[in-house]
């Protein structure tokens, strides 16, 4: 179809005129199509409001040209509005596919009306539902934990049943399968220390002391901070999609009717797999670190090597160490939690799934940071 | 079931509900529900879509609990009793969902395996073998190794049934078993169905759309109505199409034909 074509084709209009006392006609012309002009149904609306004997409305199409949804969906709105006013409309008028598709909407329409009937909800009582959900939800957090507590007591008692094949995958899915990206992150964590350090450190001819701080921080805690970030988004949020994908599935209800417990199933081996992962990533990242702010402090500002190295070791203590790497079990536990929790409770759709991960991301990584804050304190009470 | 259990229980009907309420929070699906399963009885739950016969289902096998009323499952209230023993009233108790529900990180193999190995102290040689009798049952034989998400929907709802079956159950539930499958099999389904109920005994309790397949092997029914949100028929589908005179029961019956 030419451009111009379009143009020509006149747009939907309406006309009103009073054939008889008390009934407006309606004069339907031109076309009726979506993307095209037409008219709304406040016209009409203002007429019946004009004219207060009106208790009858007619059509007349006899120059509409083209119809479609555009037009049912006016015609649906005038046919509420006069209903509400209690004025009656007659379809005679309109061309016989346009009556049929209106019996069959305002069919269902009513039913619909039939069944939702939610009063709507004041302002106030929203913040109340909302808070009152933020309860529930902790106090279910809660209750999946005492439950993963009990399956872990059992799982030492030698008692929790899953497939030892499951938890190889599971492993080879959370150790191996992120080296790289945790390889990429933690050299150029390194390489980012060493280079703002060596800068400022310069200004007091210290430079060699950057070997101490680059060790320190990668070890105490840009090794288990970084890794842990890394982790939930890629694996927290991939366990919350997949738990989430197996509850719309209705595969978390199969495993239940057969007896099988869900969280000695799936959440345990995801929790133990992430815990022994985790510590030895966060050890792996210590060394990437570090070895990426080498490079940076022996290749771009002439540190000698020899020294560099004695500082780094002199500076590595096994408590550095040591810290890092039960940081990193606790930021597993924390991970393994928020992402399965968030999959064994998401609703039933696709979106749904969507939801879960975004929430348990964002949820662990507020859990990490809270907890890297408490590990903070205590030992800086402690004095280690 | 123990020789006791069984003995005791030969009175009771194999499963009754009574009284059953069914909501989501403050929507209330369906109320009011009552009505007894005999043991080797081929039951149908009937109603339009979004009635609450899945809803209903999820009641009654324990993964949602009841508003109001109980269930019985040889005279045993199944909602008051302990979760333990409600596993073991449901080790007896194969299901089919409504959308197969196969675990998806396992091979079909392994999905009908699973129950076996958590249920039974068969050798792996053995569970082998009933898994492949099982498939064939169902027609999918030389798919074991095949993952759930390389099948087509009807085959995934056949192996599904095949992994319902897997521990010759006492009671057998299935969620729409017929939709998504071709005529033919469908009626090969509801052969096995009959057959199941005549070689083992088992009750059967079908959640149906398919009218042919009501016909062809329903007992007994129950028509959930979507208007008054209640049960609003029980009985042989056949009785019920020649004497009920509700028109919602007669419509469904009919395939909205108007009722005589
Ligand atoms: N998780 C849920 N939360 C809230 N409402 C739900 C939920 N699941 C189902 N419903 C509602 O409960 C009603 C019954 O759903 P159900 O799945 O039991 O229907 P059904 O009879 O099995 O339908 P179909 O034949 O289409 O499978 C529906 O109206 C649905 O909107
Ligand atoms: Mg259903």
């Amino acid at each position: 179809m030419s451009i111009p074509e379009i143009i020509q084709q006149p747009p939907g209009t309406i006309s009103f005129s009073t054939p008889a006392k008390n009934t407006l006609l309606i004069e339907l012309s031109g076309f009726w199509e979506i993307g095209g002009k037409s008219p709304s149904a406040k016209e009409v609306q203002d007429r019946i409001d004009a004219d207060s004997t009106i208790s009858r409305i007619i059509f007349d199409s006899g120059r509409l040209l083209s119809w479609d949804s555009t037009l049912l969906t006016f015609l649906i709105r005038i046919i509420d509005i006069c209903s509400t006013s209690g004025i009656s409309v007659e379809r005679d008028g309109l061309p016989r596919g346009v009556q049929r598709l209106l019996t069959l909407a305002c069919d269902n329409l009513d039913k619909k009306q039939v069944q939702l009937n939610v009063p709507a909800e004041s302002f106030l009582a929203r913040i109340g539902e909302g808070t009152l959900k933020i309860i529930i939800s902790s106090a279910e957090m809660l209750d999946f934990i005492g439950e993963a507590c009990s399956a872990l007591f059992r799982l030492f008692m030698a008692k929790a049943r899953f497939r030892g094949s499951d938890l190889a995958l599971i492993i080879w899915e959370c150790g191996v399968q992120a080296l790289p990206i945790v390889s990429l992150i933690s050299a150029l964590v390194g390489i980012i220390v060493a280079f703002v350090g060596v800068v400022q450190l310069r200004i007091f001819g210290a430079e060699i002391y950057i070997a101490n701080v680059v060790a320190i921080a990668m070890a105490r805690e840009m090794g288990a901070l970084m890794t842990a970030i890394i982790m939930m988004g890629r694996t927290g949020a991939a366990y919350a999609a997949q738990l989430g994908t197996m509850e719309v599935n209705e595969e978390i209800d199969a495993f239940k009717t057969l007896g099988i417990s869900p969280m000695e199933f799936l959440v345990i081996p995801r929790i133990v797999a992430l815990v022994l992962m985790m510590p030895l990533l966060c050890v792996y990242s210590d060394i990437v670190g570090i070895l990426g702010g080498a490079v940076i402090s022996i290749g771009m500002f002439d540190l000698p090597v020899n020294q560099y190295y004695d500082q780094t070791l002199n500076a590595l203590s096994i408590t550095h160490l040591s810290i890092g790497i039960i940081k990193s079990a606790v930021f597993a536990v924390l991970i393994a939690i928020s992402g399965c929790f968030y999959g064994m409770h998401c609703g039933r759709s696709a979106s749904a799934v969507g939801d879960a991960a975004t929430s348990s991301v964002v949820t662990g990584i507020v859990l990490i940071v809270l907890a890297d804050g408490i590990f903070a304190v205590i030992t800086n009470a402690f004095r280690i | 079931m123990t020789q006791t259990d069984t003995q005791i229980m030969q009175g009771d009907p194999h499963i009754r509900v009574n009284d059953v309420t069914l909501a989501y929070g403050n929507y209330v699906v369906m109320k009011d529900i009552s009505f007894s399963i005999r043991r080797g009885e081929i039951f149908v739950v009937m109603g339009g879509s979004g009635c609450g016969k899945s809803t209903l289902m999820k009641i009654m096998l324990g993964l949602m609990p009841p508003v109001k009323g109980d269930v019985f499952y040889n005279g045993v209230n199944f909602w008051e009793s302990s979760q333990n023993r409600r596993n073991k009233i449901l080790e007896n108790v194969g299901i089919l969902y409504q959308k197969g529900a196969l675990w998806s990180s396992m091979t079909l193999a392994e999905n009908v395996a699973l129950p076996l190995e958590e249920h039974t102290n068969l050798s792996t040689a053995q569970i082998r073998e009933i898994v492949s009798f099982k498939l064939s049952l169902v027609g999918l034989t030389g798919f074991e190794e095949f993952y759930p998400s390389e099948l087509s929907g009807g085959m995934i709802k056949r192996a599904a049934l095949g992994r319902a079956m897997a521990l010759d159950p006492d009671i057998l539930f299935f969620d729409e078993p017929s939709a998504g499958l071709d005529p033919v099999s469908a009626r090969v389904l509801d052969d096995l169905i009959l057959e199941l109920r005549e070689s083992l005994q088992t009750t059967v309790v079908v959640i149906s759309h398919d009218l042919e397949s009501i016909f062809a092997i329903a007992d007994n029914s129950i028509f959930l109505d979507l208007e008054t949100r209640t049960m609003t028929a029980t009985g042989n589908p056949r009785a019920l199409l020649s004497k009920s005179r509700d028109t919602n029961v007669c419509s469904f019956l009919t395939r909205g034909k108007p009722c005589s």
